[in-house]
């Protein structure tokens, strides 16, 4: 599974767990926008630490936050890239 | 007037300069400062509520800080009901605190209106009123913080205690429009609440119907110079697109360990902001408040005399100083202080160089954001669900609201039904919803395991690490 389709999947989870109807998850989208608040988006961080062992926000020096899903998913990419860790597909 | 009168919110703002142009301003209404002084939200009703135990009930926080205004100095007590308090908690809070008038700015059904209190209700259109001579009297203020098994402790305040920390002439003067991201009728935003009141301010309120984007624009667009929130409030801003629509010269982070990585955001985020991180409690009050830019605090802040002394017990952070609560309301909290009127916070620090580092809660106690979560009440949840033996929940740290509530899981019958087994898959689920039926959202777990078992003390209680 690629980066992107890890963090999109669990983006789709929390959204069923939380009765929240997500609008289409384009690049664009501000994450706050998404119907998620920053609790969810909290969830979703620990869990990608689970699944994908990858913490950007707290390996990352870049100490800028995502504002949208794109900038989300890139956060992501990006750690997996410095990690090592093989970015799949969505390089 | 005797030596210890204390003058009223009410009496402070009217002796302010000039409350010409000076507004609560709420997500949608506002009331100009002078016009308050000049009437009434409570339709004239003040003399009423003389003496009695209020409990202030409103759906608006605007309407909140109006009663607070009117009827401090007047009521015996002001019990400030927070907004997410549980329907079911709110007898006991009434009958704890003698209520006998109730404020509110909805129907007054809901609150059990029928067993005889007074019902006042709060309007946002204040009515012109002739002043009148009401004796004054001391009110105590009781502010709702969570308890260990759910049900809020009642801690006694009042307006001295409460504005011990504010230092009016240190105030940076006139045109301060003070913004929080915090709810005024908890600790934290009842702070920036007096700050505002007390100084020569204005004070943009939050609202829960609001998302993070139209707040900040809300902010922005009334000229907003000083900012309050937890870091993972300030988190949840820097993530909006809208994080630009405000430029304060002045931010402050309370309620939640400030650590350096939020600190260093802030600063090159608003560079033309003073960045201040403040450690406050209900319990406790305010601290400190720390100005370096560096997380922790100086050492040097522990052991000497002074407005506030601290001092370290079993790496646990004690404060002794007026600021802090009198007590709790009802006898079943127990004593707030030890025997030298220390508060014990239950805030774990460790010395490093010349500063201290909060590690994280005793007792497990978990901060989401600034709200406290009791692991006890979560597992008294999870352990409702039939296939489960035991249940320890913890803290686990998280980059956007600080920590988060993770949970391990002990099955009855065979240990062989780990994680990954389809049936565990099913119980998670069948315990989240459980969660979420019965628990706030940030009190259900993020992460559930399944362990073979869980460490128990001699004493027979679960071990839990600091969180």
């Amino acid at each position: 599974m690629s980066i992107r389709s890890a963090v999109i999947s669990q983006v789709q989870q929390i959204g069923i767990e939380a009765k929240k109807d997500l609008p289409p998850l384009t690049d664009d989208l501000a994450l706050l926008d998404s119907g998620l608040d920053s609790l969810t988006i909290a969830i979703v961080v620990t869990r990608l630490e689970d699944t994908l062992g990858l913490d950007p926000f707290t390996e990352s020096d870049d100490i800028s936050y995502p504002v949208t899903l794109g900038d989300f998913i890139r956060f992501y990419e990006n750690a997996a890239k410095l990690s090592g860790v093989a970015p799949g597909e969505a390089s | 007037m005797p030596p210890s009168y204390l003058a009223s919110l009410r009496e402070k703002l009217a002796n302010a300069s000039d409350c010409s142009g000076r507004f609560l301003w709420g997500a949608t209404s506002s009331v100009s400062l002078a016009n308050l002084l000049r009437g009434t939200s409570l339709g004239g009703r003040v003399r009423q509520l003389w003496g009695r135990s209020v409990l202030v009930a409103t759906r608006d926080q605007l309407a909140t800080a109006l009663a607070l205004i009117e009827l401090d100095g007047v009521a015996s007590r002001l019990v400030i009901c927070p907004p997410d308090i549980p329907a079911k908690h709110l007898p006991s809070v009434i009958a704890k605190s003698g209520v006998n008038a109730i404020v509110s700015d909805h129907d007054l059904q809901d609150h059990g209106g029928s067993g005889g209190p007074l019902l006042v209700t709060c309007s946002l259109a204040i009515r012109p009123i002739k002043e009148e001579q009401i004796e004054h009297r001391s009110t105590d203020w009781v502010l709702l913080t969570s308890g260990t098994t759910g049900a809020p402790k009642l801690l006694m305040h009042n307006l001295g205690s409460l504005t011990a920390p504010i230092k009016i002439n240190q105030n940076p003067g006139t045109g301060v429009v003070w913004g929080t991201f915090y709810d005024i009728r908890r600790y934290g935003g009842m702070q920036i609440f007096l700050r505002a009141v007390l100084g020569r301010g204005s004070l943009v309120l939050s609202s829960a119907d609001e998302s993070a984007a139209n707040h900040l624009l809300r902010l922005g667009s009334l000229g907003v110079t000083h900012v309050s929130g937890t870091a993972s409030h300030w988190r949840r801003a820097l993530m909006s697109p809208e994080a630009r629509a405000i430029a304060p010269r002045y931010i402050r982070l309370s309620g939640e360990i400030a650590d350096q990585s939020i600190l260093n955001t802030l600063r090159s985020f608003y560079p033309q902001a003073a960045v201040s991180h403040a450690f406050a409690s209900t319990e406790a009050g305010v601290a400190f408040e720390v100005n370096d830019g560096l997380e922790g605090f100086p050492a040097s802040l522990v052991g000497t005399r002074g407005e506030v002394e601290m001092k370290i017990v079993n790496d646990s952070l004690r404060i002794r100083s007026a600021r802090i609560a009198a007590g709790y309301v009802g006898e079943e909290n127990g004593v707030l202080t030890d025997d030298m009127g220390f508060v014990d916070t239950g805030d774990i620090v460790e010395l490093r160089g010349d500063r201290y580092y909060f590690l994280g809660r005793r007792h497990g106690v978990i901060n989401i954001g600034g709200l406290k979560v009791y692991p006890e009440e979560v597992e008294a949840v999870i352990n409702r669900h039939p296939a489960v033996r035991m249940s320890i929940v913890r803290s686990r740290r998280n980059p956007i609201t600080g920590s988060l509530v993770s949970a391990d899981v002990v099955l009855k019958g065979a240990p062989d039904q780990g994680n990954g087994n389809g049936q565990f898959e099913n119980f998670k689920r069948e315990i989240l919803q459980i969660c979420h039926e019965s628990l706030a959202a940030h009190k259900v777990p993020a992460t559930i395991r399944c362990v073979p078992a869980l460490e128990v003390a001699a004493a027979g209680k679960l071990v839990r690490p600091h969180a």
